[in-house]
């Protein structure tokens, strides 16, 4: 079964759950940036958690089924159509041989993962097919490059039954809470005030964001040390560079860097502001690692 | 050494060996480095070793903070250094010249050492592979000569060519892919230094000795180098 790409903006790409074990060549991580709609996309076809999807980014994107299948759409709301039907994230369809399934613009958050049964199949390199440009590696060449125009996706696991979410466990979507960060050891080289300042003030998206790395407007934070000697980073390390302008490294980031971090962003905290928009004002409040690990198990569990 | 752990993420700890950049610490590096991925087996999703230090990244569903701990210490139980038993030698071919490195020359005036001057002091010394990072198969190398330390330049290139020799500070590397990049090119090498056909994909790991050997045009282009001279990008 196959999906033609009739259109693409180079802003939609094979991710699956990311590229491990090869971190100490400088080779990224990638993967699905909202990890938790991609499992639920998966999810709700059966499939496991981590089975490529297609990452669709602020949309521009159209596809020609050539086959009648089942897929299923889970994240942002991107204003897509099957023909010219209104097609709501959070569940699974059926789609027919000759329809046209489209997505125009941001609705509501920035990232869509679309699935298909079994998972879409790519080449894998270095164990993973996630889709890493500036490494030339994964996507479905297998040399790190979008989906373009003329690209056919394919699978082959059978279709289940149809299923939707509640809408409520679409957490990176629907809660307004402060992210929620990870203390690191570096903290105690902030300034007071800019301690204060991080975790009691709001913070604007900036434009500057894509997969690796998301920038965070708002008051100047002053570390002691403006570099350290270049060490590993985390997903959802807040570094600072010497401007006093955060940056949080997502799935894409450079293996190892030298700025002063604040601390790191839980995982779900990570899906939620890969899902936020240009403009949008948030909060950063830290947590305790042990709630911070129980948070996580009890996310897990919705999809045992 | 002193060793210290510190929590860096929900799943991730940063060991921190040491405080400064000293060749002599690598073996410490490399036996910690071996020991914890004895003691984390399968546990272990990644692990990233620089300078000073090593990020753990483990799996939060096999180990809790507290276990992942006793592992790390562990691991450091009567550690002793490894006296280099899996670092390897390298001799890397590089063309050296202007056309191919555009701050040869510069760097030939500032050191006083003139252009010959200059590859043969880059090129007498072996170097430590410190760490692998920024792209995949890119080691960061040192440490050169201080009369060949050249700051970064102020404004990165947007596209450095794949095998171009740079300085910053006083480490040396070679930009395995085309990239944007800020340090100052003096040659080019034809080797293919991370390639997924390689065995472990990447020619050189931590603690690796390298050596560039200087080669001329003809043999560069013999070894598969491609010797378009670089383009200045806006």
């Amino acid at each position: 079964m196959s999906l033609l790409i009739e259109r693409s903006g180079a802003m939609a790409s094979l991710q699956d759950g990311g590229r491990f074990g090869v971190r100490h060549l400088g080779v990224t991580q990638g993967g699905a940036a909202d990890w938790i709609s991609q499992a639920w996309a998966n999810w709700l076809l059966g499939n496991p958690l981590q089975a490529a999807t297609v990452e669709i980014t602020l949309g521009n994107f159209v596809l020609l089924a050539e086959a009648d299948s089942c897929l299923a759409l889970c994240g942002a709301d991107l204003a897509a159509t099957l023909d010219d039907q209104p097609l709501e994230p959070g569940r699974s369809f059926n789609i027919r041989k000759g329809q046209c399934l489209t997505f125009a613009q941001p609705r509501r958050g920035v990232r869509a993962y679309l699935a298909a049964p079994g998972g879409f199949a790519a080449p894998l390199t270095l164990d993973s097919c996630a889709t890493v440009r500036r490494e030339a590696l994964g996507g479905l060449h297998g040399d790190g490059q979008p989906l373009g125009q003329g690209d056919r996706l394919h699978w082959s696991g059978a279709a289940p039954e149809l299923r939707a979410l509640d809408t409520d466990l679409i957490t990176p979507l629907s809660s307004a809470e402060p992210l929620q960060v990870v203390l690191g050891a570096q903290i105690g080289d902030f300034s007071g005030q800019s301690l204060f300042d991080a975790f009691n003030s709001e913070w604007t998206v900036d434009q500057r964001a894509d997969r690796m790395g998301i920038r965070l407007l708002g008051p100047v934070l002053r570390s002691s040390r403006q570099s350290m000697i270049s060490e590993g980073v985390p997903l959802g390390a807040i570094q600072v560079p010497p401007d006093g302008q955060p940056i949080v490294l997502l799935n894409d980031r450079q293996t190892i860097g030298g700025y002063p971090r604040l601390g790191a962003l839980t995982p779900l905290a990570v899906a939620r502001l890969a899902q936020c928009m240009p403009g949008t004002v948030l909060r950063l409040k830290p947590v305790a690692l042990e709630a911070a690990q129980r948070q996580q198990s009890r996310l897990l569990a919705n999809w045992r | 050494m002193k060793a210290r752990i510190e929590v860096v993420g929900i799943d991730c700890l940063m060991l921190r060996l040491f405080d400064e950049i000293d060749e002599a610490h690598m073996p410490w590096l490399l036996a910690a480095s071996r020991r914890l991925r004895e003691t984390f087996g399968a546990a272990l999703i990644d692990l990233v070793p620089s300078y000073t230090t090593l990020l753990i990244h483990y799996d939060l569903a096999q180990l809790d903070d507290d276990q992942a701990r006793q592992r790390v210490a562990q691991a450091l139980h009567e550690l002793q250094p490894d006296a280099g038993g899996q670092a390897r030698e390298l001799d890397i071919p590089v063309w050296y010249d202007p056309s191919v490195g555009p701050e040869l020359d510069a760097l030939g005036q500032r050191s006083g050492l003139g252009v010959s001057g200059v590859i043969e002091r880059h090129s007498a010394r072996p170097y430590q592979v410190f760490a692998l990072g920024f792209a995949p198969g890119f080691a960061f190398m040192g440490l050169v000569d201080e009369c060949l330390a050249s700051p970064r330049l102020k404004t990165p290139r947007k596209q450095v060519p794949a095998g171009s020799l740079g300085i910053a500070d006083r480490q040396t590397a070679i930009y395995p892919l085309v990239s944007p990049g800020g340090w100052n090119l003096i040659g080019r090498s034809p080797t293919r230094l991370f390639d997924r056909e390689l065995d472990g994909y990447s020619i050189w790991q931590p603690g690796d000795r390298v050596r560039f050997q200087p080669i001329e045009r003809a043999e560069f282009v013999r070894l598969g180098g491609d010797d378009s001279p670089f383009e200045v990008t806006p």
